[in-house]
């Protein structure tokens, strides 16, 4: 034990001697640690949070019975299954409307709740009377206490249902629901002796099949490892982790070059150890140990950094989760410790894998035999020829997914392929490029120059290839946000065509409302709009209900449309869907839709397909008379204005004076649709972020690659000074280098940013959202993003140059009487 | 102490099989120090190597003490070098990371017999006294060599080996480097083996023995 | 004994504690006005007659109430096993009987199966005025999920018999049919019965006469059985007194052919409250005072981490009764919400027999 840490003293005084490789090392481990773990944390959050949801009163993590059709079902068969020895709990769930605002309630029985289904928020700390007895208990998260803007013990007003029960905050519940028991959900909901859903425990003896109890009227629906709203955010939560693991390896590069530079610097230490009697196994594995105790230190280090990432783009991410998906995630971050673990395990991991290679040949370094160059350098060829053909099988590959995967996980293979593939061929055809190069000179300097770059090139590869993987990333996220960001202005300027938005207190108020503005000249229509939530094949679907009016017909941008389209759905027979909805359920023009009603299924016929950007639900546009025929309790409290453009501001100061409506329930249309641009430029804000922090990462790469560099390139350079080029013509000659392979790189790093731009548009976007936009290339911002390449790898050769400059002639000539 | 009995080896080349040693006899006895000679190519080193385990015979026997050196497997060869032979080489070979008084303590603390008085003595007949702090790329070349002469010695080996350790030194610094190499083997007792090309460095030696393609001459 | 142990025979609160009505605090204060002064509910008072069937159905003007059944039996091998079938009705709050959710009952089934070698129990829970749990008069019913004790419309009112008993839990079911032409008895004084010296009582009537036979299942295991069976009814407002900490219930069929019911009501003071009826062949229910009962613990059992008195000798010497029992099994651990020990017993001594007994509170 002793010996070991003798010989560990040993490796580690290396470290003393030379901090600047240390500290390369460990910002190398600290940030693939801390990008990934951040990611990882925010991640975890989130599904955290999902499952927190689904585990809440029998969500999707238990088993559950659902009418046939979706619609609700007699209470009365909940009794007989109870009768008939099923263990299940009634539910009964729908939206109401608090001060303008929809929001969604849950009506269950606490004393027949699965167990395991009330493991989350126990029924408030006065317990199951006080919930169950009048008045009652409307249980709520912080958050949605907060958004409410009420105190607990509030009796807020249901628009057209009476009063809620005292609101009592609960912190272990999920925002954005009110929890009430089912009888008074029943009396708000408009639903006496109906249910939604049966929650099935796992308690119980022997059962008769359902069909014997229920017939056909219920549908058995098994629990799911993933919850509806995992599904629907997997694309957002791959796309960070995508970034994480490209953070994670951009990282691993520069691990990867600082151990191999250690290892180098170290090869004769490690011959003396072995003739002073140290043995290859205890050499080894003290190596090991030295890693892992670094990857150990940095890993720790590497997590407080990424607990900081996490904690500041939480904000972003909880926004864009809740702008994209409605899904609701708690702003404070709260970590599990097998994240620490993970984190650890992930540093060590990544440390060992990059070390690998050094690792390899400290266990087989030779005793004696002297190193042969030429071997080495034949053996690189065969490295680089291996590579291009690996290089071309990945391209293969990726075409294969292209074509054969529907999934989104295919398409972020393609990605990953396209990637991989592109950051393995690029140190070939940087190889390519630079012989040709030297082929096309004449004069010796030039030849030189092509030459010695083309040597330079192996140590400089993995730098390249982050570079390389970095830009392509930018040019690729870039280019979409761009995209969507163009289309989703155009589309809204369609979308939001009433000059004034305006949504009631209640039904009585917006009657008062409509009264008022007949009187007022400068409003030349009053658009009538509602929402209804409904299930369609197990996916949630939201009916739009629009007046029929020229607003709609001269402005709404249809993607696809059937001849009189518009005429048709003024008939309540027909629908316009969104694109989402037509993917996920492969609808097209003329088809026919059923939404499952209480009294029955209503059948519409598919007229017309509209462009929804940013809905996680699909949405089915519905003239609005036919929406109120068949759902008669939902609020009639919004409307569109269309005013005359000058009249806009007097006419906002007078309906908020008369009315009392604030912000959030009446709103012009410059402020809605900035409103809405703020939420979709958040959306992207963590990817920007991450993009920003992995060029930042390659950029660190870039420098170590060639701060190790520029210590082995002594002897090559100290020749040319010998024969009398000044230090600083060698020093502008080994800028130029850099930045000529840097450039090519970043031109390399053009079109394959725009395939991953393509790929992003074309496959992902559509696998995970449901729509696709329009592919446009923006030149402009390419040419930015070449800038602050060749900006970052200017930055990363400048220490390296500096040096050289301010090297002491004394140094070059010591390398002359040490060559051996 | 040392008994090395028709000890043979051969290198692969790219075209044919050249044997470097062709059955060597030698017997060095405790306290005895012998210089081994020959031109260059004659297998001097290899020779030094084998003893050293730090290769392997293809026939014969290396016997120090009661080890059969070339019977042993690689760590216990390694364990063998560390406990009782000292090692010189002619670059010297310090870890350029450890100061002069570390690298002079690194064997003895691995193989665990570090004895402070016979370092204190170490330090001061090597005259290192002053250059304790200091790292090796501060030192000369004779500096250095003493650094390694001390390394070699700490643990108070059986046999010191030493191959071309002058060799990178001026004439001057080689014959009192060699004699501090002398003085101190005299001191510890142990057996000392020297390849040199110096017929006049060898002659300082209790006993010469001259390699010629790949035997005893 | 634990600060949790504050609980009444039948242990129904236990449920509700479960359910965050209480919690151990609660318990310890004396839970949701079982020790203190019923509020609203209609209290027990000595002198009332009791009435059938009437009686047999739900009191929703009393808190508490319970259907509760015990049977030792035998299979065709003279093999010993138990079944305990359980209804607890408690009410939320004194008042109007609302139907639909609006209904303040809450109640809990339990039921358990024991062999010599294994106990098997299950409970569940339902609300009131919906339909999945009650309990009616005539014709008899009562009734949780699919358990059910249920009289045919043939069914004496005087001796609540014929009935059919079903109940299912995980890995075990049973079914039995119980028939007596032998009258319904009064416990305490004339169905009065007293829970302590300050006026805690309910009211309390048996079957104990229950021929029984069927089948079980334990595992994958269907048994014919056959023996004897005890009806309990109980309600009450305020059946505990708030230094009650628990208690040790006998019921005991003797092969001699007399009934026995046995408490005793331990107190905080170490006094403990003892009574019982002796129940003659011929049906005479007769009260034997507190002072007149000895009963000592002479063997326990280590259960679910606590000790627990499961054999006992008990005499009443005015009786001439000397006894020891030893349970079935000595693991018949009410693994429920709120545990307890239940289980079958067998008799030896002056007299011999078998019988059912129950602990709470350890």
């Amino acid at each position: 034990m002793t010996r070991a840490l003798w010989v560990l003293a040993v490796l580690l005084s290396h470290w003393r001697r030379h901090p600047m490789q240390l500290a390369t090392l460990l910002v190398g481990l600290i940030s693939a640690t801390a990008l990934w773990s951040g990611v990882q944390a925010l991640n975890q959050q989130a599904r955290a949070s999902y499952d927190r949801a689904a585990a809440t009163f029998g969500g999707a993590r238990s088993a559950t019975l659902v009418g046939r059709d979706g619609a609700t079902f007699p209470q009365q068969l909940f009794v007989d299954l109870r009768r008939a020895g099923w263990p299940v709990s009634p539910m009964l769930e729908g939206r109401v409307t608090i001060g303008g605002r929809s929001i969604r309630l849950l009506g269950i029985e606490p004393i027949t709740l699965p167990a395991e289904t009330t493991a989350t928020p126990e029924i408030g700390r006065a317990g199951v009377q006080a919930f169950l007895m009048p008045p009652g208990q409307t249980l709520l998260a912080p958050e949605t206490l907060a958004e409410l803007a009420l105190p607990e013990g509030a009796t807020p007003e249901i628009a057209g249902a009476g009063t809620l029960p005292p609101l009592r905050m609960q912190r272990q519940l999920v925002p954005g629901v009110l929890i009430v028991d089912i009888g008074v959900a029943q009396r708000l909901l408009h639903l006496p002796n109906r249910i939604s859903r049966l929650a099935i425990g796992k308690t119980g003896g022997a059962r008769p099949p359902l069909k014997a109890v229920a017939g056909d009227q219920l549908r058995l629906v098994e629990p799911e490892a993933e919850t509806d709203l995992q599904r629907l955010t997997d694309s957002f939560h791959l796309n960070l982790t995508a970034f994480g693991l490209l953070s994670f390896l951009v990282g691993l590069f520069i691990v990867n070059s600082a151990i191999g530079l250690a290892f180098e610097q170290r090869r004769p230490m490690l011959r003396t150890l072995r003739a002073c009697g140290v043995s290859s196994r205890m050499l080894n594995s003290v190596l090991l140990l030295e890693l892992v105790s670094i990857a150990l230190v940095a890993g720790l280090i590497g997590l407080v950094c990424g607990y900081l990432i996490a904690a500041s783009l939480l904000p972003d991410v909880a926004a864009s989760l809740r702008g994209l998906y409605g899904a609701d995630i708690p702003g404070q971050l709260q970590l599990k410790p097998q994240w620490w673990l993970a984190g650890l395990a992930i540093s060590v991991f990544g440390a060992v894998a990059a070390a690998t290679a050094s690792l390899v040949k400290a266990a087989r370094l030779p005793l004696l035999v002297a190193a042969q160059p030429y071997a080495w350098q034949q053996a690189q060829h065969r490295w680089l020829r291996w590579q291009g053909a690996a290089a071309l099988l990945v391209f293969a590959s990726a075409v294969g997914f292209l074509g054969f995967g529907d999934s989104l996980t295919a398409g972020f293979a393609v990605l990953a392929a396209l990637l991989l593939g592109a950051a393995l061929a690029l140190p070939v055809i940087l190889g390519g490029v630079l012989a040709l190069g030297e082929r096309l000179t004449r004069r010796p300097l030039t030849t030189w120059f092509w030459a010695d770059s083309r040597l330079q090139l192996s140590g400089l590869s993995l730098a390249l290839m982050a570079l390389l993987l970095a830009l392509a990333v930018n040019v690729g996220v870039g280019t979409m946000v761009e995209s969507f960001s163009r289309t989703f202005t155009g589309w809204l300027n369609g979308r939001l065509a009433s000059e004034i938005y305006l949504n009631a207190a209640s039904d009585a108020q917006a009657g008062e409302i409509k009264a008022w503005l007949a009187h007022r000249p400068e409003v030349t229509a009053v658009l009538q709009s509602g929402r209804a939530d409904v299930q369609i094949a197990g996916l949630p679907v939201e009916l739009l209900g629009f007046a029929d009016h020229d607003t709609y017909r001269d402005q709404w941008p249809l993607l696809d449309s059937s001849a009189g389209a518009w005429d048709r759905v003024k008939t309540g027979n027909a629908a316009l869907i969104s694109e989402q909805l037509s993917r996920r359920l492969k609808l097209s023009l003329g088809d026919r839709i059923q939404v499952p009603l209480t009294s029955g299924p209503w059948s519409l016929d598919v007229v017309g397909i509209y462009a929804d950007y940013g809905n996680p639900k699909g949405q089915l546009g519905v003239v609005v008379d036919a929406l109120f025929q068949r759902f008669p309790y939902i609020p009639r409290t919004r409307f569109g204005l269309r005013v005359m453009a000058t009249a806009v501001p007097q006419l906002m100061t007078d309906i908020q004076q008369r009315f009392g409506l604030d912000g959030r329930n009446l709103a012009d249309q410059a402020t809605v649709k900035a409103e809405s641009l703020r939420i979709f430029n958040r959306t992207f804000a963590v990817t920007a972020a991450l993009n920003a922090f992995t060029l930042g990462v390659a950029g660190v790469a870039l420098l170590t690659s060639l701060l190790t560099l520029s210590n082995s390139r002594l002897p090559q350079l100290a020749p040319l000074w010998a024969i009398g080029i000044t230090r600083r013509r060698l020093a502008a000659i080994e800028l130029l280098k850099t930045m000529s392979v840097a450039l090519i790189t970043s031109l390399l790093a053009l079109p394959l940013g725009l395939s991953v731009a393509w790929c992003l548009i074309a496959v992902v976007n559509v696998k995970a959202f449901g729509w696709r936009l329009p592919f446009t290339v923006f030149p402009l911002q390419l040419l930015q993003l070449l800038g602050v390449a060749m900006l970052a790898a200017l930055l990363a050769s400048l220490l390296p140059i500096i040096k050289l400059l301010r090297m002491q002639p004394a140094r070059l000539v010591k390398i002359f009487a040490d060559e051996r | 102490m040392l008994t090395v009995r028709h000890l043979t080896k051969s290198y692969r080349s790219a075209q044919e099989q050249v044997a470097v040693l062709r059955g060597v006899d030698l017997d060095i006895a405790a306290g005895e120090s012998v210089a081994l000679t020959g031109e260059s190519g004659s297998g001097k080193s290899t020779l030094l190597h084998l003893i050293a385990g730090l290769d392997q015979a293809d026939g014969g026997e290396v016997r120090l003490g009661d080890t059969v050196v070339t019977a042993l497997p690689d760590a216990a060869r390694a364990a063998m070098r560390r406990d009782r032979l000292g090692l010189v080489f002619q670059q010297f070979n310090l870890i350029p990371s450890l100061s002069v008084a570390d690298n002079l303590a690194f064997q003895s603390r691995i193989v665990g017999r570090h004895d402070a008085a016979w370092q204190t003595e170490l330090i001061e007949r090597l005259g290192l006294a002053l250059l304790l702090k200091r790292y090796p790329e501060q030192l000369s070349g004779g500096q250095q060599q003493r650094v390694a002469i001390g390394r070699a010695l700490a643990a108070k080996p059986l046999l010191l080996l030493a191959d071309e350790p002058t060799g990178n030194l001026d004439e001057a610094t080689a014959d009192e480097v060699l004699g501090l190499a002398r003085d101190l083997v005299a001191r510890t007792g142990c057996g000392f083996l020297m390849v040199t090309h110096s017929a006049r460095l060898a002659a300082t030696l209790d006993r010469r023995i001259h390699l010629h393609s790949g035997l005893i001459a | 004994m634990n600060d949790k142990t504050l609980v009444t025979r039948r242990s129904f609160a236990s449920g509700i504690a479960l359910l965050g009505l209480g919690g151990p605090r609660a318990w310890a204060q004396g839970f949701a006005g079982l020790g203190r002064d019923a509020e609203g509910f209609a209290t027990v008072v000595p002198g009332k007659a009791l009435s059938f069937p009437a009686d047999h159905g739900p009191h929703p003007d009393y808190r508490i109430e319970w259907w509760y059944l015990t049977a030792n039996l035998t299979d065709a091998n003279g093999a010993a096993y138990g079944v305990q079938w359980t209804l607890f009705r408690q009410a939320m709050a004194a008042g109007p009987q609302a139907d639909g959710w609006a209904n303040p009952q809450i109640w809990m089934g339990h039921a358990a199966v024991t062999s010599a070698a294994v106990h098997r129990s299950s409970e569940t829970f339902a609300r009131g005025g919906v339909g999945q749990a009650g309990a009616t008069a005539q014709p008899f019913r009562a009734w949780i999920d699919s358990w059910e004790m249920r009289g045919p419309d043939s069914m004496s009112n005087t001796s609540i018999a014929p009935l059919t008993l079903t109940a299912s839990g995980a890995e075990f079911n049973y079914a039995l049919r119980l028939d007596t032409d032998r009258p319904l008895v009064l416990q305490g004084d004339a169905g009065y019965s007293k829970k302590s010296e300050r006026g805690q009582a309910s009211y309390y009537y048996s079957q104990p006469w229950f021929k029984a036979a069927g089948s079980l299942t334990i595992g994958d295991r269907t048994i014919d059985v056959s023996g004897q069976a005890w009806m309990d009814r109980e309600y009450s407002s305020q059946p505990l007194a708030s230094d009650q900490t628990g208690w040790d219930w006998f019921s005991l069929h003797l092969s001699s052919g007399e009934k026995l019911m046995l408490f005793r009501l331990r107190q905080l003071s170490g006094t403990h409250y003892f009574s019982g009826n002796w129940i003659t062949p011929d049906g005479r229910s007769e009260q034997i005072g507190s002072a007149a009962i000895d009963m000592t613990p002479t063997a326990s059992t280590d259960v679910a981490g606590r000790k627990l008195p499961t054999s006992w000798r008990i005499t009443i010497p005015s009786r001439g009764l000397a006894i020891d029992t030893t349970p079935l099994n000595p693991m018949s651990w009410m693994a429920t919400s709120f545990a307890y020990w239940e289980g079958p017993i067998t008799l030896r001594g002056s007299h011999s027999g078998v019988g059912y007994l129950e602990m709470t509170g350890y």
